[in-house]
């Protein structure tokens, strides 16, 4: 047992550098056992890379690892789980063609699978995560996937588990039993490294917190004596303007409507759609809520028309029968499209800012009249995104490659927005981008629909979807439930739509309600 | 009658046998993540060295040997490329094949025409003995035993063992193993060479057994076969062992059907096998979201660990 002062974990003066960026630089960082510790940051403020140091992942360039009072290197992995460190990844490290058995086996000492299936299920059942240890991890949910990460770590018996941005693909259910799991834990004297950018979450959570700020650690505090803007101001250095819901303005005529839409997934461990309706109106966003790989990519590339025509059912656009279209004769009806992918899907990595502008836009902007592309008009559209959309680039030249995510994602969402649409439909629009690139980005679409557009925005960020959502309807395996009026619904209301299937029955029970 | 069924049942064992070496030589190499499409190129060289080593030094064992220790020095050619130095595998694998293809040309000039010492069909007193069955279950040349050996081997190793489990893993996602610390470079060098060494053994078992004696591409695609045959078989052993047969049947049909005078042109008759391997492809490949299931997930993705 511990001395009670004496920290489990203590780091001093780390430094990492890559090519081209210091991600971390003279990190102290004390962990107590017992201790629900987070580590709060921006994307890009080096938490994972501190996180990977200490499970030994990435070799720190500089600084002192200290366990239990002595000075140690941790090597690899292993090393680290041999001490008694568990981490849970926020992509998760998880094989999906083996079962969760083998998952599981995998990152543990050889074990007969009989014993060791006996011990997971005891395992599991303590900490009340129910967990099937035969089935294959292609067929889970994210939430089960989870608990397959943590059930792997404590069965080597941590005394520290770091569970990085765990929440993030959880419903607001899920993530309630993950806390009193994590509490159960700290009662035990485990500590637990807790990394997320959910302020709310941190202040009911952890006992303490440190802030990183590129790749510096700027302050230390006891989050339930802070406000979530207070940590937020620390975690982003300057104050806070928080973006302001927009009141809900006069509607217009359908932008979008969407019936009985039945596809079949093109993607392995796919979500099938079954009979999606929906209509969305000019000056009007309509939110979709839901936890990953419920259909919304297959949503988005029916919407878009990239995986040609569906099943069954229509898909209109402004009025116009859009099922069997291509997407750059939806685009000519007013349409544009912002995909979940940046890279490989919203943009080419391998071309030029101008090059990627021409993609989408010269359907609408008419770039290639006689076969022949208008270079000069390209590049001053190009131009206009940069300026508009505050894009950090060396200039329109530069390789999409070369953008941060949260640079290349205002760079795409303005390429589309410049055309002036009448339908944007917008897929995780926010998606790994730093908060003032957010908000400069909800701001634009909040703009759009003032201008009398129809905005479809599909999300995994229950905050986003209230801030910007006037009606909000959750995806669900492939099901989508009715629309219900923003106002109308609280998060844990929407959170409890997440995990079951939308029929036609509740939905004319619901309507009829 | 049956003489002639039984003769050609023999035949088609061992037209399967290089099928079946080379084609667990691949499925292990694909299950840790690694394409290698230089097969027919690691056959060509194996073929050509075992039979060199066995004209000079008359002992066909050693042949064999040889033919096997070639072929992975092939692959660890391959392995170097694209594992150390990142290069495509795809690129990669065809210029092996080309590669192996000229080397095997230019070192058997001298042996063409040459015969050697057949390594003989086992002969098991009494067993052997048997009508029919006794010489259809234990009248084979050894190798035929060994490959089908190798092959449940391989299926017990990929299904049992927690080796073969960690080879699934680190083929299913390089990222995750490497982040729960398995060494993924040297697991995917182990499976790259076992592939080489196999498709060397599949190689000499054309030259020293097979035919026996040397010509220039004699493998004749059949590594493109074995290739196929790991697609036809969704990386399952078990059903590699079914496929090698079905081609091996395939391949002596058309030998059978050329000599008893059908009247079919024999340049048709000989695409028979080649025919039915694309059908086969386009079979199976209907149902893309199957394929991809249980093709292993980081086939022919480079990794490279951040450290």
């Amino acid at each position: 047992m511990p001395i009670p002062d004496s920290p489990l974990l203590s780091l001093t003066g780390i430094r990492k550098v890559f090519p081209g960026c210091i991600a971390n630089d003279a990190i102290d960082l004390d962990v107590q056992p017992g201790e629900i510790h987070a580590l709060l940051g921006e994307n890009g403020a080096g938490k994972s890379t501190l996180v990977k140091i200490i499970y030994g992942v990435l070799r720190p360039d500089q600084g002192d690892i200290h366990w239990n009072g002595d000075l140690v290197q941790i090597a690899n992995p292993a090393q680290a789980r041999e001490f008694g460190i568990g981490m849970v990844f926020q992509h998760f490290s998880l094989f999906e063609a083996l079962t969760t058995l083998e998952n599981v086996a995998l990152a543990l000492p050889r074990e007969d699978h009989d014993k060791l299936r006996a011990r997971l299920v005891e395992t599991a059942d303590a900490y009340g995560l129910a967990l099937q240890p035969d089935r294959h991890v292609h067929e889970l949910s994210m939430g089960e996937r989870q608990r397959i990460e943590i059930v792997r770590c404590l069965l080597q018996d941590p005394q520290l588990l770091i569970l990085d941005e765990p929440t993030s693909v959880l419903t607001p259910q899920e993530t309630e039993t993950l806390f009193e799991t994590l509490r159960k834990l700290a009662a035990e004297r485990r500590a637990i490294l807790y990394i997320s950018h959910k302020l709310e979450e941190v202040r009911s959570l952890c006992d303490k917190a440190t802030i990183l700020r590129n790749g510096r650690r700027v302050d230390d505090c006891i989050p339930s004596a802070e406000t979530a803007r207070s940590l937020a101001e620390k975690m982003i250095g300057k104050r806070v303007e928080s973006v302001r819901k927009r009141a809900t303005t006069q509607q217009g005529n359908i932008g979008l409507q969407v019936s009985s839409l039945t596809t079949h997934s093109h993607q392995p461990h796919g979500m099938d759609l079954s009979d999606i309706d929906f209509a969305v109106r000019g000056g009007e966003i309509l939110g979709i809520a839901g936890i990953a790989g419920n259909g919304q990519i297959e949503l988005m590339d029916a919407l878009s028309g990239e995986t040609g025509a569906p099943l069954g059912g229509t898909i209109e656009i402004l009025g116009t029968d859009a099922t069997h279209l291509n997407p750059n004769e939806r685009r000519d009806l007013g349409a544009v499209f912002v995909p979940e992918e940046r890279i490989g899907q919203a943009a080419v990595a391998d071309m030029t800012l101008v090059e990627n502008s021409f993609l989408t836009a010269s359907a609408r902007m008419k770039f290639s009249p006689n076969g022949l592309i208008d270079w000069n008009a390209v590049g001053s559209f190009a131009d206009n995104i940069v300026r508009d959309f505050d894009v950090r680039t060396t200039g329109v030249s530069a390789l999409a490659s070369s953008l941060s995510g949260g640079n290349l994602q205002k760079f795409i969402v303005g390429r589309e927005m410049l055309q002036e649409p009448q339908l944007l439909i917008v897929s995780q629009p926010t998606w790994g981008v730093d908060a003032g690139a957010a908000a400069a980005i909800h701001e634009e679409i909040q703009r759009l629909v003032s201008a009398g557009a129809a905005v479809l925005v599909i999300s995994q960020d229950l905050d986003e979807i209230f801030l910007l959502s006037d009606r909000i309807a959750v995806i669900s395996q492939g099901t989508l439930s009715s629309a219900t009026p923003a106002n109308d619904v609280t998060p844990e209301d929407i959170g409890l739509l997440m995990g079951v299937r939308h029929t036609q029955q509740e939905k004319t029970k619901y309507a009829a309600a | 009658m049956t003489e002639l069924i039984i003769a050609s049942i023999m035949t088609m064992m061992t037209a399967a046998t290089p099928l079946m070496f080379a084609a667990t030589g691949e499925l292990i190499c694909e299950r840790s993540g690694v394409l290698n499409l230089g097969l027919e190129g690691m056959m060509l060289i194996g073929a050509v060295f075992g039979f060199a080593a066995a004209a000079v030094t008359g002992n066909a064992t050693l042949g064999l040997l040889v033919a096997a220790t070639s072929g992975a020095f092939a692959a660890l050619i391959f392995g170097i490329l694209t594992l150390n130095l990142l290069s495509n595998q795809v690129a990669t694998g065809l210029a092996l094949t080309i590669f192996g293809t000229g080397l095997s040309a230019l070192v058997g000039v001298d042996y063409v025409g040459e015969t050697i010492d057949q390594i003989g069909s086992i002969h098991i007193p009494i067993l052997s003995d048997i009508p029919i069955v006794g010489r259809l279950l234990f009248g084979h040349d050894p190798l035929v035993y060994l490959a089908i050996l190798i092959l449940l081997g391989a299926s017990w190793f990929l299904s049992r063992s927690r080796w073969g489990m960690i080879l699934r893993a680190v083929g299913d996602s390089d990222v995750s193993a490497h982040a729960i610390g398995y060494p993924v470079i040297a697991i995917r060098f182990a499976a790259v060479t076992f592939g080489g060494l196999m498709a060397g053994l599949g190689g000499g078992y054309l030259s020293l057994v097979y035919t026996p004696l040397w010509a220039e591409n004699m493998t004749a695609g059949r590594g493109w076969i074995a290739l196929a045959l790991v697609v036809f078989a969704s990386w399952r052993p078990a059903r590699v062992l079914f496929g090698a047969i079905l081609f091996g049947g395939i391949t002596i049909l058309q030998l059978n059907a050329q000599a008893a005078g059908l009247g079919i042109p024999a340049a048709f008759m000989s695409m028979l096998p080649y025919i039915a391997t694309i059908v086969v492809l386009v079979l199976i490949s209907r149902d893309a979201i199957k394929i991809r299931l249980n093709a292993p997930a980081c086939l022919g993705r480079p990794f490279r660990a951040e450290r």
